[in-house]
């Protein structure tokens, strides 16, 4: 800490380097932990806001790269198998998915958060889902995302912006609903 | 005694019906890891590792104690990866790879964290140079013009008794709570 | 009505406040006697007012008003008086009101000291005060008003809102969700009070710090004055601190008592920075050295109250006890930066004029090792506060996230702590001044080969592990070495006065409150130390899952299952609840209860360990789990040697803080005359 530069004693005065080091180094401490309460207020993704692109490695090994799917629309769905309200939204987006994959303009992914590939598996399986899902490798996802727990879901329009955030279960309605006026925009 | 012999026994005919229902239940997806669990690992093997991990679910709660079902569900997949051999390096790596630095209960020392490790030693370090500067000094001041104040001090507060029971009865005032 | 009577007086408080700031600041820059003393009466007046929101505050919540948001979010009808009262710092919003009014009770306390050998500071004191508690008075009035409530609007959504806006009809919940089930705990009761008492009371010796520097008064004054707000200050703290362990030990269900969280720490941070000041005031009064060196610890202390309570409610950092997240953070940040920036730079404008007026003579002094110990407690300092920032600073540059957990800290602080308890052992055997090799080595020998003989006799007894041997022969020095001490002097004592041993004890504890008090501190740190040890070097625990009349087996203890209750309770719990016999040695000695409660209302569970507790050491059981798993019911045990040494430290800790604290009889006289003055003159 900067404090440390100080229990100096004895008759001279103190240099103006270290005055201007301790205040340097104060100031920065207080400019980072700025920064980090900044970023904890930051809350998730705004709406409106440009999603960066981000790799999903699925449970089959397959990788997709947001990237490749420019211009057209993404449902990004958090999910774990330890989370009761997951349950409840999975079948409902597997009935969007299956609404909207033969068309090729909307992409599902599901990001399996905190979870063991096991009981994963076993929730996907249970559910029938078959669109891309995958694990959070490192939490980088749900990091960049910002997410506050499970069940979350994400749309992205044709621009690549956010435009709909649903923070615990969401439904089949819900998602058609926005999907629908997406697929209408042009990009 | 025979009343508790009765109900462990409707209690362990009980659990074999719901084990056997659970094992139905999970089924395909989970046959292999079933059957590797043969060698079961104990719960203190599990918690051995568990003890220095962290799960994103409940922070700062050590992996070993925290009551949440994300972290039992993470128990056994460690139990599952000892029964398979892993070695406790592994183990740690593979949680790393899956759900990044944050799973171990320090930062990995490489990089931007070796800060950690760094950075109390150093200011403690600098803390003592400091003090062995302040020392130096004073020893150096003291032919110069320590001797007469420091004795007046000393004699004021220790040795003349009146002065003494001044000082005492000043504080006393001056302390005023 | 009670609403909006606790709301205005929170108002009138605030307004209060900012008048006493600006009568300080105009008094003293007119030397306006008037003015000074018509800030010093709004000060003492604050008191009384936020007493009265307090009081409001917890009648809506005893009275189960749930149309108040907050007394909908913390309290709910299962819950049972105490609690309900309790539930006045259970929240946000709740505690900060709590944490002013105490702020102005110390206050207030303040106002009605003597002050007429030190008027000169006074309208410092006043203002330092009042800003501090004009921005909690602020925090509650703008962002986190405790009395906000709901309403209907006429379009039928709800809005929350202090008056009803234009159409809105009160909207009354049946019920509220109720106090985070953690915090029902009794040790609840007082963990939270005490804890903030200590932090409150810090602000009165900074007041004075802050007096002194701008004022030019350098001399020791402002020590002196606040010596004993500082012991109040610091045994508050401790005693906070000691029963949050207690509880987290009886109702986390982690087998520990202290767990490094962020949380902690904050708490603990301006402990170690208030004990390093105790110690080094002591050198400028004796010797009048490092008169810059004394400020900077206050000014820090003071900084690290509010960067403690700004951690705990900011959100910045996510903990278990943290408050959720709320808009009070970027204020709270902006507070820190203004005081802790102001006071450095008000510290530096008076660097020359704080010159040491003596110097060292020895190294082997007092003064020398008291500057050793601050040492070793801004390094322990260091390590907290590194180890709570860094996580923040790794997601700015990194991204990710990490965890800096109880090995990085208890690996780095260990052998400042021991240096610590070593220099407990030697310093209180130096003398102020000039203390040689020669005259400490006179007064060290006897004890110092006592412990040694302490340490073999251990050995011999069968403990190898170099650091269990290190930290009893620490802890049997410290303890020697003090108990020395006492021995010597009532010896000496009852050789000049005839006295008995007794009588000569409390005479000498009473004419030296300070330093026997200290002593008895000591011995109460040195037993902590030996529970510390106990369950840091030679905790032992197992685990698992056994049917009903199946056993775990750990040590000399076995424990034997009974049965599993499960059942609700009438406070909206449910309950799952083991009944296990323990056997030490094979011979019965006792039945533990290890529990899981559910809480309906906020779906929390919560383990409550079954403890069974001697002075030799705890057998602690946990019900891990009673539902998964098709084998029987899991349980964690621990065997926890020594534990109990740390309460009976923490016990003698503040009873020996008590001893040097206490006024003396001449004191309180003239604090009763300014009491009565004042009420003659408020009259």
């Amino acid at each position: 800490m900067s404090t440390d530069s100080q229990p100096n004693t004895g008759s001279r005065s103190l240099s103006p380097v270290i005055i201007a080091i301790s205040f340097v180094v104060l100031i920065g401490f207080l400019y980072l932990i700025g920064q980090g309460l900044r970023r904890a207020y930051a809350g998730p993704i705004t709406i409106g806001q440009k999603v960066p692109a981000f790799e999903l490695t699925t449970f089959e090994g397959e990788v997709i790269h947001t990237a490749d799917w420019q211009g057209k629309v993404i449902v990004v769905n958090f999910w774990a198998s330890w989370c009761k309200p997951c349950e409840q939204e999975a079948v409902d987006l597997e009935r969007a998915w299956q609404r909207y994959h033969l068309g090729g303009e909307v992409l599902f992914l599901g990001v399996n958060y905190v979870d063991t590939e096991p009981e994963a598996r076993a929730f996907v399986a249970k559910f029938g889902l078959t669109y891309p899902n995958g694990p959070d490798l490192r939490t980088k996802i749900s990091q960049m995302f910002r997410i506050q727990g499970v069940p979350e879901t994400y749309i992205i329009d044709r621009s690549g912006r956010l435009a709909f955030v649903k923070k615990g279960p969401t439904t089949l309605n819900e998602i058609s609903g926005v999907v629908d006026r997406l697929l209408a925009q042009t990009p | 005694m025979s009343g508790i012999g009765l109900r462990k026994l409707r209690f362990s005919w009980q659990y074999l019906v719901w084990g056997v229902l659970l094992v139905l239940m999970v089924g395909g997806a989970m046959v292999q890891s079933v059957r590797a669990q043969q060698p079961t690992p104990s719960d203190d093997e599990v918690n051995a590792i568990a003890k220095t991990m962290y799960c994103p679910v409940c922070e700062n709660v050590p992996l070993d104690v925290c009551p949440t079902q994300a972290c039992a569900q993470w128990r056994e997949l460690i139990r599952q990866k000892l029964a398979e051999g892993w070695t406790e390096q592994q183990i740690k790596d593979y949680f790393v790879a899956q759900y990044g630095d944050r799973v171990l209960g320090e930062p990995p020392r490489r990089g931007l964290h070796w800060l950690v490790y760094v950075l109390p030693p150093l200011s403690f370090l600098a803390g003592v140079l400091i003090l062995v500067n302040v020392f130096r000094n004073m020893r150096r001041a003291k032919p110069v013009i320590a001797s007469p104040d420091s004795k007046v001090k000393a004699s004021s507060s220790w040795d003349d008794p009146y002065a003494q029971q001044l000082e005492e009865e000043l504080r006393r005032r001056e302390r005023g709570e | 009505m009670v609403a909006e009577i606790g709301f205005g007086a929170l108002i009138v408080a605030f307004v209060v406040s900012i008048y006493g700031i600006l009568a300080g600041l105009y008094g003293a820059r007119r030397h306006a006697e008037p003015w000074l003393e018509s800030g010093r009466r709004a000060m003492l007046l604050t008191w009384p007012l936020i007493t009265l929101s307090v009081v409001c505050l917890v009648a809506l919540l005893v009275g189960g008003h749930y149309e108040v948001q907050y007394v909908y979010n913390v309290s709910s009808r299962f819950m049972p008086l105490y609690l309900r009262i309790t539930a006045l710092w259970g929240g946000q919003a709740g505690s900060l009101v709590f944490w002013s009014w105490l702020m102005a009770a110390f206050a207030a306390a303040a106002t009605l000291r003597k002050w007429d050998r030190d008027r000169e500071f006074l309208p410092w004191v006043i203002v330092v005060t009042l800003v501090t508690l004009a921005f909690f008075l602020g925090l509650v009035i703008f962002v986190e008003n405790p009395f906000v409530r709901f309403w209907q609007m006429p379009d039928g959504r709800q809005a929350v809102a202090m008056f009803a806006p234009r159409g809105a009809t009160p909207l009354v919940p049946m019920d509220g969700r109720g106090l985070n089930p953690l915090l029902r705990h009794p040790g609840m009761i007082l963990h939270p009070p005490m804890l903030y008492l200590g932090f409150v009371s810090f602000v009165i010796p900074y007041a004075f710090g802050v007096a002194a520097l701008v004022t030019g008064r350098t001399d020791d004054r402002w020590i002196r004055i606040t010596r004993r707000w500082t012991l109040v200050a610091w045994l508050f703290l401790s005693l906070g601190l000691i029963l949050g362990s207690r509880w987290a030990y009886d109702v986390l269900g982690w087998g520990g008592y202290w767990g490094w969280d962020p949380v902690e720490i904050a708490a603990f941070m301006p402990w170690l920075s208030g004990t390093a000041f105790l110690h080094s005031v002591m050198i400028q009064e004796k010797r009048g050295l490092f008169k810059r060196w004394n400020m900077i610890l206050i000014i820090l202390t003071y900084a690290l109250v509010i960067f403690g309570t700004f951690l705990t409610r900011s959100g910045v950092l996510s903990s278990v006890h943290a408050f959720a997240q709320s808009a009070i953070g970027p204020l709270f940040f902006g507070f820190i930066a203004f005081t802790f920036i102001g006071s450095m730079g008000l510290l530096l404008y008076r660097w020359n004029d704080l010159r040491s007026e003596g110097v060292m003579t020895s190294l082997l002094s007092r003064e020398a090792l008291f500057l050793l110990n601050n040492l070793l407690f801004m390094g322990i300092l260091v390590v907290c506060f590194w180890g709570v920032i860094y996580p923040l600073i790794s997601e700015i540059f990194t991204g990710q996230k990490v965890t800096v957990g109880p090995s990085y800290y208890e690996r780095s602080t260990a052998p400042l702590f021991a240096a610590l308890l070593l220099l407990m052992g030697i310093a209180p055997l130096s003398a102020w001044g000039h203390s040689t090799l020669k005259t400490l080595g006179r007064a060290l020998w006897k004890p110092l080969i006592a412990s040694i003989v302490v340490v073999i006799g251990l050995w011999v007894g069968g403990i190898r592990a170099w650091s269990a041997l290190l930290a009893f022969w620490l802890v049997a020095l410290v303890s020697l070495v003090t108990l020395y001490e006492y021995y010597r002097a009532v010896v000496a004592r009852h050789r000049r006065t005839g006295e008995n041993y007794l009588r000569a004890l409390w005479n000498l504890a009473g004419r030296n409150r300070r330093r026997y008090g200290g002593y008895i501190i000591h011995l109460g740190v040195v037993l902590m130390a030996l529970g510390i040890i106990g369950i840091e070097l030679f905790q032992t625990e197992t685990q698992g899952t056994v049917q009903p009349g199946g056993s775990l087996r750990l040590g000399d203890y076995t424990m034997l299952f009974q049965r599993l209750d499960v059942f609700d309770t009438q406070d909206g719990r449910n309950v799952a609840r083991a009944v296990v016999s323990v056997f030490k040695n094979d011979r019965y000695v006792g039945e533990l209860h290890p529990r899981r409660d559910f809480f309906y209302d906020s779906q929390q569970t919560m383990t409550i360990p079954g403890v069974r507790s001697t002075m030799e050491d705890d057998f602690y059981v946990i019900l891990v789990d009673w539902q998964s798993s098709a084998q029987g019911i899991t349980f964690k045990i621990y065997h926890n040697p020594l534990v109990n040494w740390l309460w009976v430290g923490g016990l003698v800790f503040i009873l020996g803080t008590l001893v040097a604290a206490w006024p003396d009889r001449e004191a309180e006289s003239p604090r009763a005359r300014a009491a009565q003055t004042l009420a003659v003159q408020g009259a």
